[in-house]
């Protein structure tokens, strides 16, 4: 198993009303932007990626996001280039590069074969379609995300593969030279890992590659109707899938004591948390979604995807509440079930194992990303969550995941355990764990 | 009550679904970006004098998506295959909003296709001033209510928009919004183009504008009478928004029909 380190980089020193007043993180304006605060948390977050490769991680993990302080990183491969030169082991795992926005992946396949190679092969890359409010952010239409997601993949893995110079006319990229003078160091391109937040297309994209998926802290109940909805996919490809085929991102915080780690962990909720990366208008672009998607979402009155609900869709834009304290007492509430739930590990490193295993054994993942806190916590007390961690979870899930069996896709390439036509498939999750925990 | 039906027929190579209703001569009808919402007190009373054609766009639900077409000067030859294919031109038309965008590049590609034509609040054309509202990061029911002056003392727009958005109703806007999306996004709901292809039309136009419309601004009423030049003739509308033909339908409909029978 491999155990990798993440975090979003988010804008520190961004008064929380200013957010809550936005509606959202996303479209926050950008006159609050401290170029000086900027350059130096951009070094920190560089160090702190070292630190944990230092304390043992396999892997650190990057993303990006745009126009939005949820994320400090707006052009991730830059802060990959650099990681892949300061650390020497660390898989560098990139969570992902979001494809339909930055429509060049010619300009792609360039920018991550020197990542490979700077970093001599520990490159892991990683493909997303794009948050719905980057699509307005780059003004890449998305009625044609999907195609642009898939189109530009199939292109970089020729670009990488295929002696060039040859020439490329698709649907949506064209090129009439394609001869990169820049190629991956890993042989025959790096491995492609997918993060995702359970869309079955996608869940059915990655299955019938092989590629792993990677939930991105989604709920266990749905997670396990992806995981097996792969395997059948992965089964009718030919062959079994298993740990090697999942990861997990899970939000994570440790302290020493658990009044401690629960008050600093209520920074996953600032400024709203997750539910508010973007307004309900910036999440869902016309076309962005599949049909089956958008019914599926129109049919459901409550609950929500992103904090995204039918009800809100069609609702009016203008529907915001920006009383902070009242939105601080909805949250509240909300902390707590994200917990009980498992959507949210925090506490001291013992209460935390325990989460932890219990995530582990029931959708079984090959590597599991531990995602740092974010919110205005400080540099001393988001190391010190990190070295617990390391120094008192980590091996214990090492331990768990041996017992358990779980190898990862640089332990055991996905897409090789081949079955037989007419076999039936094993499980690739286990809900009885969850039972035990009362979440079945 | 005039009887209308909706058929669907295959037409230059898509099956192409039109309602069609009243009598007398063809009047092509070309609906806005959020679909046609169904027969309202204009096509009635225009209906006692002219058959009225109102394909529903590709992509909207009815009729399926046709996907080489990529952009509004696709799809308007599409519907000029469409028009040659049941040999109706020339033919009158009127077109609301980005259906007047659809009727306007059709006349630019073929200007015999049209005999007249009635552009209403039309999209297409970059505004000389202002800017066309993006219809896009702002949900249904706001863009609903962007499109007239006086919702609540518009009685047809609350009976045609006005009732409970059901799955159903939702999915159906969520198509439109997805197809004017995959056709206008990028030069937004404007053929840079347009404004020179149109020049020296002969064909006599009509261009319709609410003083009120927050969608498309006077800035492409503009737009169009200083590519058309004289066949351009441009009327206002008092106090109404970006849908005179329900907010003030007996003015829209005597201003059109005018502008037909002359």
């Amino acid at each position: 198993m491999k155990i990798g380190y993440f975090t979003e980089r988010p804008v520190r020193w961004l008064p929380e009303e200013v957010i809550l007043k936005n509606g959202a993180h996303f479209a926050v304006s950008n006159k609050y932007y401290d170029r000086e605060k900027a350059a130096d948390e951009y070094n920190y977050w560089i160090d702190e990626n070292l630190y944990a490769e230092e304390l043992g991680f396999d892997i650190v993990a990057l993303n990006e996001h745009h126009g939005n302080p949820f994320c400090m990183g707006s052009v991730m491969n830059v802060e990959a280039g650099i990681l892949a030169r300061l650390t020497k082991k660390a898989r560098i795992l990139l969570i992902g590069n979001p494809l339909p926005v930055i429509k060049h992946p010619l300009r792609m396949a360039e920018e991550l074969a020197e990542i490979d190679l700077i970093s001599r092969g520990r490159l892991i890359a990683g493909w997303v379609r794009g948050a719905g409010s980057e699509q307005f952010f780059n003004n890449a239409n998305p009625a044609y995300n999907r195609e642009y997601f898939e189109e530009a993949h199939d292109f970089i893995v020729q670009a990488w593969t295929k002696p060039g110079p040859w020439r490329y006319e698709g649907k949506h990229f064209h090129y009439r030279h394609v001869n990169p003078w820049a190629l991956p160091y890993q042989k025959p391109h790096p491995p492609m890992w997918i993060p995702g937040v359970l869309s079955p297309e996608t869940v059915q994209w990655c299955a019938e590659r092989a590629y792993p998926y990677f939930g991105l802290g989604t709920s266990l109940g749905p997670t396990c109707d992806l995981w097996e909805f792969y395997a059948d996919t992965a089964h009718q490809a030919g062959y079994q899938a298993g740990p090697e085929n999942f990861g997990y991102v899970v939000p994570t915080f440790v302290a020493e004591t658990e009044e401690k780690a629960q008050e600093l962990g209520k920074g996953f909720l600032y400024g709203g948390g997750q539910n508010s990366f973007a307004r309900v208008e910036h999440t869902l672009p016309p076309g962005y979604n599949s049909k089956d998607a958008i019914r599926r979402l129109a049919k459901q009155p409550q609950g929500s995807w992103l904090g995204i609900s039918g009800e809100k869709l069609r609702g009016h834009t203008e529907e915001r509440v920006i009383d902070a304290e009242e939105i601080h007492r909805k949250l509240e509430p909300g902390y707590k079930k994200a917990q009980s739930q498992l959507n949210l590990i925090i506490g001291n490193p013992k209460n935390v194992v325990k989460k932890l295993k219990t995530i582990m054994s029931v959708i079984r993942p090959g590597a599991v990303v531990m995602f740092n806190v974010q919110g205005p916590v400080s540099n001393e007390d988001r190391q010190n969550s990190m070295r617990l961690i390391a120094q008192e979870v980590v091996p214990e899930l090492r331990e768990h995941a041996n017992q358990l069996g779980l190898v990862d896709a640089l332990e055991r390439k996905p897409g090789l355990s081949k079955i037989q036509a007419g076999t039936k498939r094993v499980p690739v999750s286990d809900r009885g764990p969850l039972k035990e925990v009362g979440l079945a | 009550m005039i009887q209308t039906t909706e058929e669907t027929q295959n037409v230059a190579g898509a099956q192409l679904a039109i309602v069609k209703g009243g009598s007398g001569k063809p009047l092509l009808v070309f609906h806005d970006e959020l679909g046609y919402p169904g027969w309202m007190s204009w096509n009635e009373s225009l209906g006692h004098d002219r058959t009225l054609l109102i394909p529903l766009q590709p992509g909207f639900g009815k009729t399926p998506r046709i996907e080489w077409a990529r952009n509004y000067r696709d799809l308007a030859g599409y519907y000029a295959l469409v028009v040659r294919e049941l040999k109706l031109d020339p033919i009158d038309v009127i077109g609301f909003s980005a259906g007047g965008f659809i009727a306007a590049e059709m006349a630019a590609a073929d200007p015999h296709i049209f005999s007249k034509m009635i552009l209403v609040a039309p999209m297409g054309i970059k505004p000389t001033e202002g800017e066309i509202m993006d219809i896009f990061p702002i949900t249904i029911r706001t863009h609903l209510l962007a499109t007239v002056a006086d919702p609540a003392g518009t009685p047809e727009f609350s009976r045609l928009y006005g009732g409970e958005m059901t799955p159903e109703v939702f999915e159906a806007f969520e198509d439109a919004r997805a197809e004017t999306a995959r056709l206008g996004w990028e030069p937004y709901m404007h053929d840079p183009a347009l404004p020179h292809l149109l020049r020296g039309l002969k064909t006599p136009t009509l261009l319709v504008w609410g003083t009120a419309d927050h969608v498309v601004p006077r800035g492409c009423i503009d737009g169009y009478k200083n590519a058309i030049g004289g066949a351009a003739k441009v009327t206002l509308i008092e106090k109404v928004g970006h849908r005179p033909e329900t907010e003030n339908s007996t003015e829209f409909e005597r201003l059109v029909r005018g502008f037909l029978s002359a």
